[in-house]
């Protein structure tokens, strides 16, 4: 019992992430019709957001190691602790939820200048040609990060009062060896927000109106007179900041490097594929349960008697699921089929 | 087909020849002319010309067609480890087996359209893959990749006499270096007279008419799944030969030949060189394997090598500018190639290459307008 | 094009005639142009009277492994300066015996050329082959894995070139897969195993619980068989072992079954991302607070790198592992070599920097000690070659499977470091006889010293 309900939340935690992935995407893809495979470069440019924020806050002040004569070593004490000693620690813990408040203005003036200077330029164009753009755009992006950070991953703290483990045990009222890490029960919360927070500016405000319109019928949205072209840019932010949102908030699980995006790239398509192209709840759902399915994929018992199906769960599943439904579990009729 | 079209792919095939096989030429000075980069210049040309006939002619992008390139690496050196190191065996059934496995796989993913297609078709070559990688180590040896040894069967060789590993052969020639470029040239050269011959046919004439309106087409009460099928068959079959000759200038399969990666490897070429078009593939496979193999080995001592001709100041000038773009750069310069290709030309390199032409030919007076440049593109094989 | 090689069977066949028809046939068709760079000597890329000689340094620029390749071709560049004379000379002040004379090798300067391996044994090799077919490369070294170090000597055995191995850590490079033209100066995972044994044994005790996670290919199943074999030996019970694909990125599905596991060690075989991952995760959980059996739960590492300790953070505190090499070596050798890289770059080497090093230099070296680059001779200048003063004590090639033998470093992530690069304490210096092994157990075969051109 305890291992199945772990590996549910393992599945929700994943599924938070994919699903967060996924929905950006399939913003893109549902509203202005772009394949855009710059869209895990987005999310790992949310990610450097972070480690940026974790740099300037911990500029410090060096002490060479005289004991290493051959090069320059140096005990390093970031300035915020010698200032303000235990506050500056603690706000240096912090370092990964402040950066979300820096990432969604930095994220969607990306998506906004993405949008601006590239993408609107391709909606016309063939997909092939999309693919072409934003793939350059993204090996662009990710050497250009490459540059800076370099290759190796870089870890991330996270606020000690959080880095421990739950009891969910307790709180479910199951047997009290069950822990889960509270990092990553914040993420799943965090995950569920963004998603009701797209939900809810979808449907609640005009734009969102306009949006949904446009996912439901682009054309004739245009030939209303509404300025499609600036609602355009909004959603192409709005999915860069979501996306972004989920690589700030993933770091300290995945220390970031250079190459995340892509390493989740292919993942995010699947999953907007699974859930159906053109529909935001499919998204989140597909998400969801691609993540809980490669948990229980893994569990040891299941192992036993597929070798390997760990490995290939996500893939083998969207295939029966897109042979199964012709358009994924929501998809709509007319979405990306020409 | 009229005479005069039959008179201009008479040429064209001439024209084709005649530069591949004098490939080891004319790109010496580029510093291309090497039989490893040469060879993998006709075998990534024949794996993009084989895709295009799928996706050039029916707009079915698949993004998992490195999976025939793998399981037909992975034939040709099974073939060479129980049958025999002749290579034509080794080619007949990369050819044959990848074949089968594009039946099996396309139709299962022809029964979709668009990106499920895609997404399908990907699913098959990352489950190929991750396979491949792990458990079916026993099969493909894994992430090392599958190599000959000594002692392998070869039930149709004399016994090993020579010392050392044997090479792969055509009847007692051996196919390393330059007779493995020609041989692969020579395939390089067929698949093309096949892929032009296709684009003529009536068949070429259905598939592109599925690309341009498939709903019109079933209405009309015409079956474009065999057609489809079909197509994807003979691309997979192009991919299992690439794959094929890939084991016989080198004899080793790697998994990572069926990664994603590896499939959107050639989709990149296609566009980049001109989707639909009969030689644009051939130009996307050249220059991305160009830049793989010769811009990555720039380093700072090469390039000062290079601009050693300018004066002190500025040849230190330029390495410092050029330095970060080669080297460990050049997947920047990729990236950046891509985009500045997709951006001015949307029809890849033949585009640009329709509309050099177009300069020097008294259309001139004729603006090239923007959106049936694509499509202009595309119908120009050439 | 020769038949030397194939011609002992006497007497002419159909076979040959038809082959040495066809030769010819292709050497006309050949333009003319080439014949300049065709082997006509003894051996490929002879030199002959050329002033200088080139190496290829075949290292990973893009990919996960791209900065431990940075730091490779780093070190190779110190080489080149220290074998041509340049800079202060580095190990060849302290290496011995010594051959090399500081004017380049065999009075030739030496020149190089780079390539970028990608960390795939395609690519690798692609770019292994450009080196020595275009660029006259006389010896390939570098790389950041066992994959590609395995499919680059299996090239190079075929082209008659030799190979010095980079970092490669499984035991195949050396046992199974091993060949005539590759040699490895790093250790393996049975050394690391044979290492680790009796410090586990002294810091956990005989009576321990161990869950492998181990990563899903033959270098993590090398490794997970040796760790397996010493603990088991020490008395340990091994709970499970567990594989994971590689690339997994979230390993949280595979560690939460350790959780309950009645496990009380956590042996992670996984190298660079997947490690530093799994590591970060693994401590997340919450693993190294709990009390298993009523002892600590410890996690052990088996290899781990500074590169990876840094990306790992304060993860890594307190965690065992072994390594090849580190900076804060105070033999003379090893200070030698930290002091010329340090002087270069400002910063000290990774232990895949020592390794290259090490390998371009012992390559020089068995030049100058044979005499002639013709290879055979040189590999037989480094089999059974004996040498003292590069880093880690006496080493000795052995012969039988082209393994350097020497002592291996325990490690232990350092808990309170006095600066950015004091990420590791050197626990045990353990000495080459602790972790010597027989080369049958491996299998393999080294192959033949001619090779068919």
């Amino acid at each position: 019992m305890d291992a199945i309900v772990i590996q549910i939340l393992n599945g929700l935690d994943k599924g938070g992430a994919y699903a967060l992935i996924a929905l950006g995407l399939t913003l893109a893809f549902g509203t202005l019709g772009i394949v855009n495979f710059a869209h895990g470069a987005l999310f790992m440019m949310g990610a450097f957001c972070a480690v940026t924020v974790q740099k300037l806050l911990t500029i410090s002040a060096r002490v060479r190691d005289m004991s290493v004569t051959f090069f320059e070593a140096y005990k390093e004490t970031p300035y915020l602790e010698l200032w303000w000693g235990d506050t500056g620690t603690t706000i240096i813990e912090y370092s990964v939820p402040l950066s979300i408040l820096i990432a969604i203005p930095v994220m969607a003036l990306v998506g906004v200048v993405m949008e601006r200077g590239l993408i609107r330029f391709f909606y016309k164009r063939t997909h092939a040609e999309q693919i072409l753009v934003t793939f350059g755009l993204a090996i662009v992006i990710q050497e250009i990060i490459r540059h800076f950070f370099g290759a190796n991953p870089i870890p991330q703290a996270i606020p000690e009062i959080v880095s421990g483990s739950a009891n969910v045990g307790t709180m479910l009222g199951l047997s009290d060896t069950l822990v889960y890490p509270w990092w990553r029960l914040i993420y799943f919360c965090f995950a569920t927000v963004v998603i009701g927070g797209v939900f809810a500016f979808l449907q609640y405000t005009t734009y969102g109106m306009v949006v949904r319109a446009g996912m439901a019928d682009r054309d004739t949205v245009g030939l209303l007179g509404i300025n499609i072209q600036r609602r355009f840019t909004i959603v192409f932010a709005l999915a860069a900041v979501v996306a972004g949102l989920a690589g700030v908030m993933y770091t300290p699980v995945l220390p970031p490097d250079y190459h995340m995006g892509m390493d989740f790239l292919v993942l995010s398509f699947v999953v907007v594929v699974v859930g159906g192209m053109g529909s935001l709840p499919g998204a989140v759902a597909a998400g969801f349960l691609l993540g809980i399915l490669q948990s229980f994929a893994s569990m040891n018992e299941i192992k036993q008697f597929l070798p390997g199906i760990d490995q290939i769960i996500i893939y083998l599943v969207a295939v029966v699921i897109i042979l199964v439904r012709p358009r994924g579990l929501m998809g709509r009729k007319g979405v990306m089929e020409s | 087909m009229s005479i005069q079209s039959t008179r201009k792919d008479l040429l064209i095939m001439a024209v084709f020849t005649l530069a591949v096989l004098t490939m080891p030429i004319w790109l010496d000075p580029i510093g291309a002319a090497y039989p490893d980069l040469l060879q993998k210049f006709a075998i990534f040309g024949i794996f993009a010309i084989g895709f295009n006939i799928l996706f050039g002619l029916t707009g079915y992008l698949s993004f998992g067609h490195a999976v025939f390139l793998g399981v037909g690496s992975y034939s040709a050196v099974w073939s060479f480890k129980l049958l025999t190191m002749n290579v034509i065996p080794a080619v007949i059934a990369g050819t044959l087996i990848a074949g089968v496995f594009a039946v099996v796989i396309g139709f299962l993913c022809l029964r979709r359209s668009g990106i499920y297609f895609s997404i399908l078709t990907l699913a098959f070559a990352q489950m190929s893959y991750n396979m491949a990688y792990s458990v079916l180590t026993p099969i493909t040896n894994g992430e090392t990749g599958l190599q000959l040894t000594q002692n392998d069967p070869r039930i149709f060789d004399a016994a090993a006499e020579t010392t050392g590993l044997p090479i792969t052969e055509l009847f007692g020639m051996k196919l390393s270096g330059y007779p493995g470029f020609y041989f692969c040239a020579v395939l390089l050269i067929i698949s093309f007279f096949i892929s032009l011959r296709i684009f003529r046919s009536p068949f070429g004439l259905k598939l592109r008419a599925i690309k341009s309106n498939q709903v019109r087409m079933n209405y009309t009460g015409f079956n474009t799944r065999p057609y489809l099928l079909a197509a994807f068959v003979i691309s997979g079959m192009y991919a299992g030969l690439a794959g094929s000759l890939m084991a016989v200038t080198d004899p080793l399969a790697g998994a990572e030949r069926m990664q994603w990666t590896a499939s959107g490897e050639v989709v990149l070429m296609t566009i980049l060189g001109g989707v639909g078009t009969l030689i644009g593939p051939l130009l996307g496979a050249g220059l991305i394997k160009y830049f793989e193999n010769i811009f990555s080995s720039y380093n700072e001592q090469v390039l000062h090598e290079i601009f050693s001709f300018l004066p002190d100041l500025f040849e230190n000038i330029m390495v410092f500018v050029v330095n970060p773009f080669v080297g460990e750069g050049w997947h920047l310069t990729l990236g950046a190639l891509f985009m500045v290709i997709v951006i001015f030309l949307p029809g890849g390199i033949m585009e640009g290459w329709t509309r050099l032409i177009g300069l020097f030919t008294k259309d001139r007076s004729k603006p090239d307008n923007n959106t049936p440049a694509s499509a202009k593109a595309q119908t120009s094989e050439g | 094009m020769s038949d030397i090689s194939r011609g002992k069977s006497g007497g002419v066949s159909r076979r040959s005639v038809l082959k040495a028809g066809a030769a010819s046939g292709l050497v006309l068709a050949t333009p003319t142009i080439f014949s300049s760079k065709a082997h006509a000597a003894g051996f490929r890329n002879d030199p002959g009277a050329a002033k200088s000689v080139t190496f290829g340094f075949n290292v990973p620029q893009t990919g996960a492994y791209a900065d431990e390749g940075a730091d490779e071709l780093r070190a190779y560049k110190l080489a080149v300066k220290h074998i041509n004379g340049e800079g202060d000379g580095g190990m060849l002040n302290t290496m011995k015996p010594l051959s090399l004379k500081g004017n380049g090798v065999l009075g030739k300067k030496v020149e190089y050329v780079t390539g970028d391996t990608q960390t795939k044994s395609d690519a690798a090799r692609a770019s292994a082959k450009r080196m020595i077919e275009k660029d006259g490369a006389l010896m390939i070294t570098g790389g950041s894995s066992s994959g590609v170090a395995v499919a680059v000597q299996g090239l190079c055995q075929e082209m008659g070139t030799i190979f010095m191995a980079g970092l490669t850590h499984s035991n195949d490079t050396t046992g199974k897969d091993k060949k005539r033209y590759g040699f490895r100066h790093f250790f393996n995972a049975y050394m690391s195993g044979a290492a680790l044994g009796p410090v586990l044994e002294k810091e956990y005790g005989k009576e321990r619980r161990a869950y492998h996670l181990t990563a899903d290919y033959t270098w993590g199943w090398t490794q997970e068989e040796s760790i397996k074999n010493t603990t088991e030996a020490l008395g340990w019970q091994t709970v499970n072992t567990v594989r994971t694909p590689v690339g997994a990125g979230d390993f949280s599905q595979y560690i939460t079954p350790v959780l309950n596991s009645g496990a009380d060690v956590l042996i992670l075989n996984h190298y660079g991302k997947d490690m530093i991952n799994s590591l970060t995760q693994a401590v997340q959980f919450g693993l190294r607070d709990k009390q298993v059996n009523g002892k600590q739960f410890e996690i052990v590492v088996p290899l781990f790198s500074r590169l990876m300790a840094q990306g790992a953070g304060p993860n890594i505190k307190g965690i065992l592992g072994t390594t090849n090499w580190n900076w804060s070596l105070t033999d003379a050798g090893s200070q030698a070599f930290v002091k010329s890289f340090g002087a270069e770059y400002g910063f000290p080497p990774s232990m895949a920097a020592h390794t290259c090093y090490v390998q371009a230099l012992l390559y020089a070296n068995a030049c100058e000690m044979a005499g002639t680059f013709n290879p055979i001779p040189v590999i037989k200048a480094l089999e059974g070659f004996k040498f003292d003063g590069m880093g880690n004590g006496a080493t000795e090639y052995r012969a039988s499977d082209h393994q350097c033998f020497k002592s291996v470093l325990v490690v232990r992530g350092n808990e309170n470091p006095t600066s950015q690069f004091d990420l590791l304490d050197v626990v045990q210096e353990v000495p080459r006889s602790q972790v010597e092994y027989d080369p049958a157990i491996f299998g393999g075969e080294l192959g033949p010293y001619e090779v068919a051109m």
